[in-house]
């Protein structure tokens, strides 16, 4: 649930962990009121679980480079990768290309695949029948440190 | 039903998940401090190297014939083999994990369903999650699922990885192509006396008079016969696998505090590590599981498991006991009523290998140690002896100078991408 959004950050509250109970208040209960503190307690936030929906397809990978600095990715962030999503046109992923991993924008439509880069020093490029070419998985989320 | 899933070269599929450089090159695995060859890609195989070979006799041909080499990357192997056995928990409750790379499915009150496609979806999703190709046999029965499973690895154009035994036409085409000595479950005892009776394929074996099998087979022999014939003898958790060992139990109660599962956890892997020894085998993972009651579907149900890999092979007691009630705190959850746990020991090597002993990878207080435990369990009452606790401090080395990184353990070893 999204609790505040400013212009540049949205603040959350953890969703339920599941449907299959009410949340566990470990205080006891006693006639009388409440206490009021109750009413927020709820679990302790996991990143793990923000940032991994299907945690057998989930890998991680390390950026190295800036070809794709335009996207927020800059060297040495940390990726989430999902190998579940299928890949489509504008989804970020990381690919096997000739010999090497790459990460880059996928590009799709009728005449074919392209793999674009976002920093204008690099080429865009595009998917021939020559290359060695796979579709690893796709990237959800970018970790940085600041 | 019952379904065979069983990865394609395991190892070998887990290194080239994270450097597809090494798809369709010939890859073998070494077994622990690079001594032998424990695992090939199926072009290192068709190029004739052959398993268990020394790596030190066989290096230049590997070098000649462009095979890539490998340590063994257990840490990678366990949890990619966590990673495959929770997929297929996504198909039924019913899974038997059997060794690191291969699991039987039951599929009870499937009625009319297109076993075929199910097949082929656990198959998909299996390789596009995580990478690793995998055949798949379904048939009525758990032996029958292993043969159809060999069909689908052995002809992996004509049936896409999946293949089901359905028709009574189906299951006598395929016992009559296969041979009975690749029958699983028919030992080398078994084997020379049915060749001696001139039984050539697995059908033949079923031919046989079902008395005869019982007298000169006992129960199993005629268990697997039936199994062959179609008629369902042998469960899950019956016949153990040669290249892990579980122990799988229901409880008497139903445990919800961590004293008495540990308790339990602690004395199924203790039988784990006595039938290691008995057997002269170290392992390299420990596999725990446990889940709560099933049957009680008004109960909040949980099921968990985790591998855990050891830096070096054991058969100690205190290692595997000690790494299987971590395993199961980590996993366990407050609140659920549990049932069922499991330890299953994987990655199982020989323990008298000279290299071992050389290179000193075993805390070697250990060995007279267990030697004495197992003396005073036999000659009193089982289990008399137990653990306390134990000293792991000690650091290991061992020769691993052709390892890959642990890609998804270690966080400095993922994969990098430009």
């Amino acid at each position: 649930m999204i609790l505040h959004k400013s212009n540049n950050l949205t603040f959350f509250t953890p969703n339920q962990i599941n449907g299959l109970g009410a949340p566990f208040f470990d205080t006891g209960i006693s006639a009388g009121f409440p206490s009021p503190a109750e009413d927020f307690k709820e679990q302790r936030l996991s990143l793990d679980k923000e940032l991994i929906k299907n945690k057998e397809a989930t890998f991680f990978a390390r950026v190295s480079g800036q070809s794709m600095i335009g996207a927020g990715l800059d060297d040495k962030d940390l990726l989430v990768i999902d190998r579940s999503l299928e890949p489509s046109h504008n989804k970020i992923a990381v690919c096997f290309l000739d010999g090497e991993f790459t990460v880059k924008r996928l590009k799709v439509n009728k005449e074919g695949v392209w793999l674009q880069p976002e920093n204008p020093h690099y080429p865009i490029i595009k998917i021939t029948d020559d290359n060695d070419f796979v579709i690893w998985g796709i990237v959800t989320n970018v970790i940085k440190k600041v | 039903m019952y379904a065979l899933v069983d990865c394609n070269n395991f190892y070998a599929s887990c290194e080239r998940a994270f450097n597809p450089n090494l798809r369709h090159k010939p890859v073998a695995i070494l077994s622990n401090n690079d001594g032998c060859v424990i695992s090939r890609s199926d072009e290192a195989k068709a190029l004739g190297l052959p398993m268990g070979a020394p790596i030190f006799k066989w290096d230049g041909f590997c070098k000649l014939n462009g095979i890539k080499v490998l340590s063994s990357n257990y840490p990678l192997y366990g949890d990619m083999s966590h990673r495959v056995m929770t997929i297929l928990e996504q198909y039924t409750p019913d899974v038997e994990v059997y060794s690191i790379d291969e699991a039987f499915l039951e599929f009870k009150g499937f009625k009319n369903h297109d076993f075929e496609d199910y097949g082929n979806q656990m198959r998909q999703r299996i390789l596009k999650w995580t990478g690793i190709p995998t055949s798949v046999g379904i048939a009525p029965t758990k032996a029958l699922s292993k043969v159809a499973n060999k069909v689908a690895r052995k002809f992996p154009e004509a049936t896409r990885g999946v293949y089901v035994i359905d028709s009574e036409e189906k299951r006598i085409k395929a016992l009559k192509w296969i041979k009975v000595e690749d029958v699983w479950g028919i030992g080398r005892g078994l084997q020379k006396r049915l060749k001696a009776k001139g039984c050539k394929k697995a059908y033949d074996f079923t031919q046989l008079p079902d008395h005869w099998v019982r007298k000169n087979f006992t129960i199993t022999g005629w268990k697997l016969k039936k199994d062959l014939e179609g008629i369902s003898k042998i469960k899950l958790d019956e016949v153990e696998a040669k290249r892990a060992i579980a122990t799988t139990r229901s409880f008497e109660y139903t445990y919800s505090d961590i004293d008495n599962i540990k308790e339990r956890i602690s004395t199924f892997a203790t039988s784990c590590a006595e039938k290691l020894r008995k057997q002269g085998s170290s392992c390299h993972m420990i596999y725990v599981t446990l889940q709560s009651d099933r049957h009680k579907k008004d109960l909040e149900q949980h099921r968990a498991s985790r591998v855990v890999s050891l830096p070096y092979p054991t058969d100690s007691n205190l290692i595997i006991s000690q790494q299987a009630v971590n395993a199961v705190k980590s996993i366990f959850k407050a609140g659920i009523k549990y049932k069922r746990a499991g330890v299953i020991v994987m990655g199982l090597v020989p323990t008298n290998n000279h290299q071992l002993q050389m290179f000193d990878t075993e805390n070697p207080k250990h060995k007279p140690l267990m030697h004495a435990i197992d003396g005073l369990n036999s000659k009193y009452a089982n289990n008399k002896v137990k653990l306390a606790s134990q000293d792991l401090k000690r650091t290991w080395k061992m020769r691993q100078e052709r390892l890959s990184p642990r890609y998804t353990t270690n966080i400095n070893d993922i994969i990098v991408v430009k």
